[in-house]
């Protein structure tokens, strides 16, 4: 049987609150309601990508010119590790699986919170004093930690890296780790539970879907961090010798078990970015989203690949078994590709809308599909011997994951601040910071190629005069100042939005999917009452009765039978 | 725990891909073309892709120059149609387009056609693979090379030669490694402390120097010159000054040279 | 439930097919187990949520066509407001940085989480049931 889409389906609403509702901080801190707590995620987040966005600016300042004394070399060391530290793990993971996926996931699927809204809340307060913990390194007299992002041991054992500063990060780390498993057992649990009637999981938004996928992802990843952090504190501090050759122990394993997690935690950080990218190409083309389920399956592929590839980031030790993880990480390249694709179908014969989500979300595809490219040549052992440890390496995950937590990260950011906030940006100013992010990203990361092509290696904190990298560094200087300028106009948008407030409405952009059938910004529980769940675009079909997606479908099926019929004649 | 790869030693079975395990078609189809694009790669843009000062870099170049040109109809591919849509498909008015779902032809097209591209990079990538990393059961020449914190050491095993970096932290004297053109030399690479990368930017080619793991590969220099080489693995404070510099010299030169060495070395 | 159950065999059966595979080719165990535990991650939600499928008439959320008026009972109870999971995290935050700066900071810690863990369970008595 069918319900009449016109007629809205009135919904009861939830009791209000219970006992009087706090207010002021003690509100936001006692909040257990997933839109608080996104948000405070999103926040939390962009903070911290602003402070690990002026370490790079430090970074790449001491690589201005060659033999340069703006910092330390032990600084500098510190610098890099706390910047990509940052960014991996407190920047671009958060910002869009706590902060985005918390926000939206329930609305999408018409929840009215998450599955364990208390869990939730601790993984917030683990996620905040975890992060905090990553910057105290600096504040203890032998400094933060300086190893890199990657921790490789033994230089992370208490041999060449004692001190208080590694143990903060080993902690900061653990910490972050443990709110992701909370989190995403948090979301699995909640899309598997707590959708909507009539919404199968088929006729869940991509978002959603790349969100549970990732959320499988980081249970199957993040354990081993965790157990990898575990026994590098136990080498430091009780004696053991898991990662020290002296001891007998076997330094490649940390390798193995970090990359383990790393190469699927690459992917934890894309694939909701690719998510927020098809929710937003298809409302600015007003167009579906093309071959759904291809792309859910490409989805699953990718994940699926994402933890068999984890050693080619290791080719150059000489220990791994080189065509099995060649091959295994050229394939993934299909069901990226698949995507791009698909994008690219999404937006073919669209009307197109270039608000700024949009030039966000097309600026992400031309950032995503040169870093892919390149990283299909990495996956090949004998050119990854070449440009393994060089900038080249640098600027290919740059552009993958600059390109993802940016340019895909502020296309939602943007595309559902009306929905967060209930008020609209400054459309001017959103191009401005599109196009200052754009040229300066170029400038910063297209000469880094180059620069590993001649062979200049990551982390080196000075240059000589003759070694032929002055010019390029300075460029990719100069475009990474253009990149801080454009968050400066970010932060403007946001500040005048908010002192000056334009109020969105509920629908601006005539979304698709259920976040847009609430008020925005949304109440308590989310829905006082939901639209008929006929297809994956609810919203949409509510609002265009006479290009529903149903209708297509019932279509289609009425054809299928009368064929049947025919055939059975 | 002793048999496991983790383990990483040199006893680690070197485990090649044999070409003839592929279907026979894929062996022909990408060695004919492996064969006639790295014949014809010579005369190709190097696209800053340094050339490789040894055969086995050399083999690396023209890799790399194929993936590059490869890459190139597969960007356009993406960059094209995308261009068309942002200026063809730009907003005029407000009717709604055609709702198109899905089109199984092509998405079928643009699954297949990747899979063809990686399949073959991948028969090209197991090619040059297999020269790269093979190593010689006779080679001319055994070197020693250990990685420490800063610094590398160079031993000559058969004439009793060492080169060591002398000092650490802005007032280092790099060793240099000589090497005989033409002739090949097996590297034995480990590290005494940290992980380290053994980096010849010229030669296209970079190994870890892991604690513990003895790696072995081979260079077959082509022309004489002195070459940089640097640690690319972060391996603590003086990372950036932990350089040396490779000489290839004629065979000639060589003898000569390290004869001189042993001499001063028995008479010091 | 059915394609929930499916999913997580999915992996299950990926990484057993991936195993076997690495494991011939290489030999190298270490890395093997790592994917085993892997697989039986996959395989053991899976065979769990597919356990219960079996039991159970699909859900309104599996069925296309459902209507609204079918739908009776609490989809859950969601508490509002309550301070115990800042208490909690604030707690393994300090237990956290014992491993940093000694014991001291870990007596603390225990003190939070213990009030957090005996707060939390008095509080947690669902007062009212939300319906939809």
């Amino acid at each position: 049987m069918t319900i009449a889409p016109e007629r809205m389906e009135e919904l009861e609403s939830h009791p209000p609150n219970h006992g009087s509702e706090p207010s002021g901080i003690y509100k936001w801190v006692t909040s257990t309601d997933h839109k608080v707590i996104g948000k405070n995620y999103m926040y939390t987040a962009l903070v911290f990508f602003f402070i690990a966005g002026l370490m790079a600016e430090l970074i790449r300042t001491q690589l201005f010119a060659p033999n340069n004394h703006f910092v330390s070399p032990q600084t500098y060391n510190e610098l890099f590790t706390i910047h990509g530290s940052i960014m991996l793990y407190i920047f671009a993971g958060p910002f869009v699986f706590g902060g985005f996926a918390n926000f939206l996931v329930p609305l999408q699927i018409g929840a009215p919170d998450m599955a364990f809204p208390r869990l939730n809340a601790l993984s917030y307060w683990l996620f905040l004093t975890g992060s905090v913990t990553m910057l105290l390194g600096f504040l203890t007299a032998s400094g933060a930690a300086a190893f890199g992002w990657v921790a490789y041991a033994p230089l992370s054992d208490s041999t060449y890296s004692p001190g208080a500063g590694p143990d903060l990060w080993i902690v900061s780390v653990a910490l972050v780790g443990f709110s992701g498993i909370f989190t995403a057992v948090n979301l699995v649990t909640t899309i598997f539970y707590l959708r909507a009637p009539g919404l199968t999981m088929f006729r869940m938004p991509v978002f959603t879907w790349n969100m549970l996928v990732t959320g499988i992802l980081i249970l199957i990843s993040f354990p081993v961090l965790t157990a990898a952090l575990v026994m590098l504190y136990a080498d430091r501090h009780f004696g053991t010798h898991i990662f020290s050759v002296k001891g007998g122990g076997v330094p490649v394993l940390w390798q193995n078990l970090f990359w383990f997690f790393g190469h699927p935690e690459v992917y934890i950080l894309a694939l909701p970015y690719f998510g927020i990218i098809t929710e937003v190409l298809p409302v600015f083309s007003k167009k579906p989203v093309f071959g759904y389920k291809g792309l859910v399956f490409a989805t699953l592929a990718i994940a699926g690949l994402s933890t068999g590839v984890w050693a080619h980031h290791m080719f150059t030790t000489g220990t791994v078994l080189l065509p099995f993880f060649s091959a295994m990480s050229l394939l993934i390249a299909v069901p990226t590709g698949i995507k791009i694709f698909t994008w690219i179908g999404t937006i073919w014969r669209g009307n197109l809308d270039f608000k700024t989500p949009l030039i966000f979300a097309i600026g992400f595809i031309v950032a995503f599909t040169m870093g892919g490219i390149t990283g299909v040549m990495l996956a090949s052992p004998p050119i990854d011997f070449y440009t393994h440890d060089t900038y080249f390496v640098v600027a290919h995950f740059h552009q993958v994951l600059f390109g993802s937590a940016v340019f895909a990260g502020f296309a939602g950011f943007y595309y559902w601040y009306p929905k967060l906030t209930g008020r609209m940006y400054r459309e001017s100013l959103g191009k401005w910071h599109f196009w200052l992010t754009f040229i300066g990203f170029n400038i910063t990361f297209l000469p880094q190629y180059l620069l590993g092509l001649r062979g200049m290696p990551r982390r080196i904190a000075e240059y000589g005069p003759s070694d032929g990298f002055t010019f390029l560094n300075k460029v990719s200087t100069v475009g990474a100042y253009v990149t801080a300028i454009a968050f400066v106009v970010f932060l403007y948008n946001f500040w005048i939005s908010w002192r000056k407030p334009i109020p969105a409405g509920d629908n601006p952009w005539d979304g698709h999917t259920l976040e847009w059938a609430t008020s925005s910004p949304p109440p308590s529980h989310n829905f006082h009452k939901l639209p008929p769940i006929r297809s994956l675009r609810p919203t949409w079909d509510m609002n265009h009765p006479e290009h529903a997606d149903w209708k297509a479908h019932q279509e289609e099926l009425a054809r299928k039978k009368s064929k049947e019929r025919e055939a059975a004649l | 725990m002793r048999a496991s790869g983790l383990l990483g030693s040199a006893s680690f079975p070197r485990r090649l891909v044999h070409l003839s395990r592929l279907p026979k078609v894929v062996r022909v189809v990408g060695t004919g073309l492996g064969a006639s694009l790295v014949l014809g790669a010579c005369n190709l843009p190097t696209f800053a892709i340094n050339k490789g000062a040894t055969t086995q870099g050399r083999d690396t170049f023209h890799l790399f120059q194929l993936f590059t040109i490869i890459s190139i109809p597969v960007l356009l591919s993406v960059f094209v149609p995308l261009g068309w849509a942002i200026f063809r498909y730009r907003k005029k008015d407000e009717s709604i387009p055609k709702q198109t779902h899905s089109h199984i032809p092509v998405e079928v097209t643009w699954t297949v056609i990747p899979i063809l591209i990686v399949a073959f990079l991948f028969v090209l990538t197991v090619q040059v693979e297999n020269k790269v990393t093979a190593v010689s059961s006779h080679p001319n020449l055994r070197v020693n090379v250990v990685g420490f914190q800063w610094g590398w050491k160079f031993n000559y095993p058969s004439f009793g030669v060492t080169k060591v970096t002398q000092g650490v932290g802005g007032s280092s004297v790099y060793p240099q490694l000589v090497l005989p053109e033409g002739e090949t030399t097996t590297i034995h690479l480990v590290s005494n402390d940290v992980v380290h990368g053994f980096y010849v930017p010229q030669f296209d080619f970079s190994r870890y120097a892991l604690p513990g793991v003895n790696n072995y590969f081979d260079f077959t220099p082509t022309q004489t010159g002195t070459f940089i080489g640097r640690c690319s693995q972060l391996c603590g404070l003086y990372h950036s000054e932990m350089l040396f510099t490779v000489k290839v010299v004629t065979p000639a030169q060589f003898n000569s040279w390290i004869s001189q060495q042993s001499h001063n070395t028995i008479g010091a | 439930m059915k394609l929930e159950s499916r999913i997580y065999v999915g992996v299950g059966v990926f990484f057993v097919l991936v195993v076997v595979i690495y494991f011939l080719w290489s030999g190298d165990s270490g890395n093997s187990i790592f994917l085993v535990a892997s697989a039986l991650l996959g395989i053991m939600p899976g065979l769990y949520l597919g356990w219960w499928s079996r039991r159970m008439s699909p859900r309104p959320e599996d069925r296309e066509d459902v209507s609204l008026e079918e739908i009776e009972g609490a989809v859950g109870y969601f508490p509002s407001y309550t301070i115990w999971p800042f208490v909690l995290g604030i707690g393994v935050f300090l237990t956290a940085l014992a491993f940093v700066f000694g014991a001291w900071t870990a007596v603390i810690g225990m003190g939070f989480v213990i009030s957090a863990a005996i707060g939390g369970t008095l509080s947690s008595k669902p007062k009212a049931m939300a319906h939809r």
